[in-house]
C-alpha cells in the first residue's frame, strides 16, 4: 500500500492502536491494535456497526482521546501522548470536525460561527471575517453571512459547518455522519460537496458512518469490527460527482479496484 | 485580544438571556444601589452638619440643663432643674471663669408670628443682647437688639431668613413692620443671615427677641423665685486651646451654684463643638457599619445568585463548550470565557446598581431640600470593583468546571 505513495508521509498514520476502557472493575477493549494510513487528498470512510469501536477510533483520529497503546502520527508528528492543551491546539491546525447535529452556537451569524476556530488560532479580527466570508463562499453560501442558524435549512447549517472545518485550512476533515440529519436529497448535496473539495482543492476527508450509502461516495472503505480493521479496500466512487462521469484512471496514484456500472 | 473576544461572548450570552440575566443582577443591583444611595445621602447628612457646626462658631460651649444620655427634655422621668440667667452672668464673670470671652442666654419656646393674615409656627430665641455675637451671627437688615431695648422690655423682634420671607413674600422692607407673636404686637427691627439647620432645629425658622421681653410679657416662665429661666448658655471661649479648661472651670462653677454633693453627677452638660461632632460620627459610623452589612449580605446573595445561574448556563451550554473545545478551546479559553461572563454579569449589575442608588439619593435630597446628596466617586468605584470582584470570585467554580469538561462527552450531551 505504501508502495503506492512513493514514501509520502500520510496525513494520518496509526500504528498499533489500542484503547482500552475502565467501567468499573471490567476493563473494556474498544481498539485491539488498529493500523490505518490515510494519505494525502483521499476520500475515506470508515464504517462499522455500533459498538465496533469505530468512535472510539473516531475521537483518536480526532485528538479528541489518546491511545492507550501504539502510535497516532497527525501529518508526520506523533500526537498519541499529548497533554489537553497540546490536543487542543493540534485539533485547531489540522482538524475540520464535521457533526451529525451541525453543532453551531444557536443565535450567532454563519459568519460568527465560521470564525469560531480563527479565534482560538489568535486571527485578528478583519482577517478572520475575511477568511470566514471566503469559507462561506466556497461551499455556497456567499449570500448567507449574516443568517442565524434557525434562520437556514438543514442542509445550508451542514454547509455552515463544512465552512467552519474548511476555515482554518486543516490536513483532513473529519466528519462524523455528516448527513444524519439530512434529507436524502440534501444528503446527495452535502456528499457532492465533500466529493467537490476532495477533488477540486485536494482536501483529505474521513467520514466516519454506519451509512452503507456513504460508502459510496468514497474511493476507499476501511471496515472496522470488534475492535480491530476488518477490511480495507480501494473502489470508485460510484455516486455524487462521479456517478455519470467516466471513473478517472488514477486519481490517486492508484488504480481503481473495482468499477461498478451505475444502475439507472 | 482574547479577552475582548470573551467579552464579546459574554455579551452575546447575557442579551440572549436578558430576563435572566437582569433577574440574576437583582442581587447586586439591589446591594449596590443601597449602599450608593445610603452613602451618598450619609455624605450628604455628614457635609450639611458639619458645615453647620461651624456655623456654631468653633470656639463655643454649650450649657443646657440635664444630662444629654438622660435623652431628649421631653422623655425625662424627672423634670430637670432649669438654668438661669444669673447661671450666664456667673459663667460671663471672668473673675469667676477667666476662660470665657463672652455668654448669651437664649431662651426657647415654640410661638405662632403672623402679618397680613399670613401665620407662620416658628421657634422664639428669646435672648441677651450678646447672642448674636457669642454665636457669630450677623443681621443683613437692621441690627440686633441693644443692651437698651432688652432693659426696657421693648417689644422688638427680628427674624430669621426663612420667616423673614415666609411673613414678607414680596420682599418688602421689614423694619418698623408690625408683626403679631402669639397676638402681641412687635416691632420688626432686622433679619438675620440665613444660617440653615443646627443642632436645636433650624434657626432659618425662629424669631429673635429680648429675653427680658419674652419672659416678662410673653411667655412668663420664670423661675418660683422670680429669676429668668433659660434653654441655654453659650459661652464663648477665648482660645480653643482653653476649651477643656473652660468646661472644667464651668463645671466646677454650675456645680457649686447649683449645689450639687461631691460624687453626685451633674445635673447639666457642657458641650462643645467637638463633642457634638463626635457624637453625630458615632452615630454615622454605626449607620455605615450597619450599611456595610446589609450590602455585604446583599452581595453575597447575589454572588450565589450568579454562581448558581453560572451553573445552569455551564450545563446548558455543555454542547457548546464540546464544540468550542473541539475546533481548539483550551481549557483557559473556556476558563476565562466563563469567568469574563460572570463578572460581566456582576459588573453592569454594579453598574445598574449605581444608577439606581444615584437616583434614590437625587430622589431623596429633593424630597427633603435641607442637604444634598453626595455621590463621591471613590464610592461608585469602590461598589463596582467590589460587585466584580464578588462576580470573579462566585464565578471561579462554574468556569472552573465548563472547563474541565471532556470534549467527547461534552459533544455528545443531550
Amino acid at each position: 500500500m505504501t508502495s503506492q505513495h512513493n514514501g509520502e508521509t500520510p496525513v494520518i498514520s496509526l500504528r498499533g492502536i489500542v484503547k482500552t476502557y475502565q467501567m468499573g472493575d471490567v476493563e473494556v477493549r474498544a481498539l485491539r491494535g488498529v493500523d490505518i494510513d490515510v494519505y494525502s487528498g483521499e476520500i475515506i470512510a470508515i464504517m462499522g456497526p455500533s459498538g465496533s469501536g469505530k468512535s472510539t477510533l473516531m475521537n483518536i483520529i480526532g485528538c479528541l482521546d489518546v491511545p492507550t497503546e501504539g502510535v497516532y502520527e497527525l501529518d508526520g508528528k506523533d500526537v498519541s501522548r499529548l497533554k489537553d492543551d497540546q490536543l487542543a491546539a493540534i485539533r485547531n491546525h489540522k482538524i475540520g470536525f464535521v457533526f451529525q447535529s451541525f453543532n453551531l452556537l444557536p443565535r450567532t451569524t454563519a459568519v460568527a460561527n465560521v470564525e469560531l476556530p480563527l479565534i482560538y488560532g489568535g486571527v485578528g479580527g478583519r482577517q478572520r471575517r475575511k477568511r470566514a466570508e471566503e469559507a462561506l463562499r466556497l461551499v455556497g453560501l456567499g449570500d448567507r453571512l449574516d443568517h442565524k442558524p434557525n434562520e437556514l435549512s438543514g442542509g445550508q447549517q451542514q454547509r455552515v459547518a463544512i465552512a467552519r472545518a474548511l476555515v482554518n485550512e486543516p490536513s483532513m476533515i473529519l466528519a462524523d455522519e455528516p448527513t444524519g440529519n439530512l434529507d436524502s436529497k440534501t444528503s446527495v448535496e452535502i456528499m457532492e460537496l465533500f466529493q467537490r473539495l476532495n477533488a477540486e482543492r485536494g482536501i483529505t476527508i474521513v467520514f466516519v458512518t454506519h451509512n452503507p450509502e456513504t460508502a459510496d461516495y468514497c474511493q476507499r472503505i476501511v471496515r472496522i469490527r470488534d475492535g480491530l480493521v476488518e477490511s480495507d479496500t480501494r473502489q470508485q466512487a460510484t455516486a455524487g460527482i462521479y456517478a455519470n462521469s467516466a471513473p478517472p484512471a488514477s486519481y490517486n496514484g492508484h488504480e481503481p479496484m473495482m468499477v461498478k456500472e451505475v444502475a439507472k | 485580544m482574547k479577552v475582548i473576544e470573551a467579552l464579546r461572548i459574554a455579551m452575546r450570552a447575557l442579551a440572549a438571556n436578558k430576563l435572566r440575566s437582569v433577574l440574576t443582577m437583582l442581587g447586586i443591583i439591589i446591594g449596590v444601589g443601597a449602599v450608593i444611595a445610603l452613602m451618598s445621602i450619609g455624605r450628604g447628612v455628614e457635609k450639611y452638619v458639619t458645615d453647620q457646626f461651624a456655623g456654631l462658631g468653633s470656639n463655643l460651649l454649650f450649657i443646657a440643663p440635664g444630662q444629654i444620655s438622660d435623652g431628649p427634655p421631653t422623655l425625662r422621668a424627672n423634670p430637670v432643674r432649669s438654668l438661669t440667667l444669673a447661671d450666664m452672668h456667673a459663667i460671663a464673670d471672668r473673675s469667676l471663669v477667666p476662660h470665657v470671652s463672652a455668654a448669651a442666654a437664649d431662651f426657647q419656646t415654640r410661638v405662632t408670628v403672623s402679618r397680613a393674615g399670613k401665620t407662620v409656627t416658628v421657634q422664639a430665641n428669646a435672648t441677651t443682647p450678646e447672642y448674636p455675637r457669642v454665636r457669630n451671627w450677623k443681621t443683613t437688615v437692621g441690627s440686633y437688639f441693644s443692651e437698651l431695648d432688652s432693659d426696657e422690655r421693648q417689644r422688638v423682634v427680628l427674624l430669621g431668613a426663612d420667616t423673614y420671607k415666609d411673613l414678607f413674600p414680596n420682599n418688602e422692607y421689614p423694619i418698623d413692620q408690625i408683626v403679631q407673636v402669639n397676638g402681641m404686637n412687635f416691632r420688626v427691627i432686622g433679619v438675620m443671615e440665613s444660617k440653615g439647620g443646627g443642632p436645636g432645629g433650624n434657626l432659618d425658622r425662629s424669631i429673635f427677641m429680648p429675653l427680658t421681653t419674652g419672659q416678662d410679657r410673653l411667655f412668663k416662665q420664670k423661675t418660683p423665685n422670680g429669676e429668668y429661666r433659660v434653654t441655654v448658655i453659650y459661652a464663648s471661649i477665648d482660645d480653643s486651646a482653653n476649651i477643656p479648661l473652660a468646661q472644667e472651670e464651668i463645671t466646677q462653677l454650675m456645680r457649686e451654684r447649683r449645689g450639687i454633693k461631691y460624687l453626685d453627677q451633674d445635673d447639666f452638660s457642657i458641650i462643645s463643638q467637638n463633642d457634638l461632632i463626635a457624637v453625630f460620627g458615632d452615630i454615622l459610623g454605626a449607620l455605615t457599619i450597619f450599611l456595610g452589612a446589609i450590602a455585604a449580605i446583599s452581595l453575597l446573595v447575589g454572588g450565589i445568585g450568579i454562581m448558581n445561574i453560572m451553573l445552569v448556563s455551564v450545563t446548558e451550554r455543555t454542547r457548546e463548550i464540546g464544540l468550542r473545545k473541539a475546533v481548539g478551546a483550551k481549557r483557559g479559553d473556556v476558563l476565562i470565557q466563563f469567568l469574563i461572563e460572570a463578572m460581566t454579569l456582576a459588573a453592569v449589575g454594579g453598574m445598574i446598581g449605581v444608577a439606581l442608588g444615584w437616583s434614590l439619593a437625587q430622589v431623596v435630597s429633593t424630597f427633603f431640600g435641607e442637604f444634598q446628596a453626595v455621590v463621591g466617586a471613590d464610592a461608585v468605584i469602590t461598589s463596582l470593583v467590589v460587585a466584580t470582584a464578588v462576580g470573579l470570585f462566585f464565578g471561579i467554580f462554574p468556569a472552573f468546571r465548563a472547563s474541565r469538561l471532556n470534549p467527547i462527552d461534552a459533544l455528545r450531551y443531550e
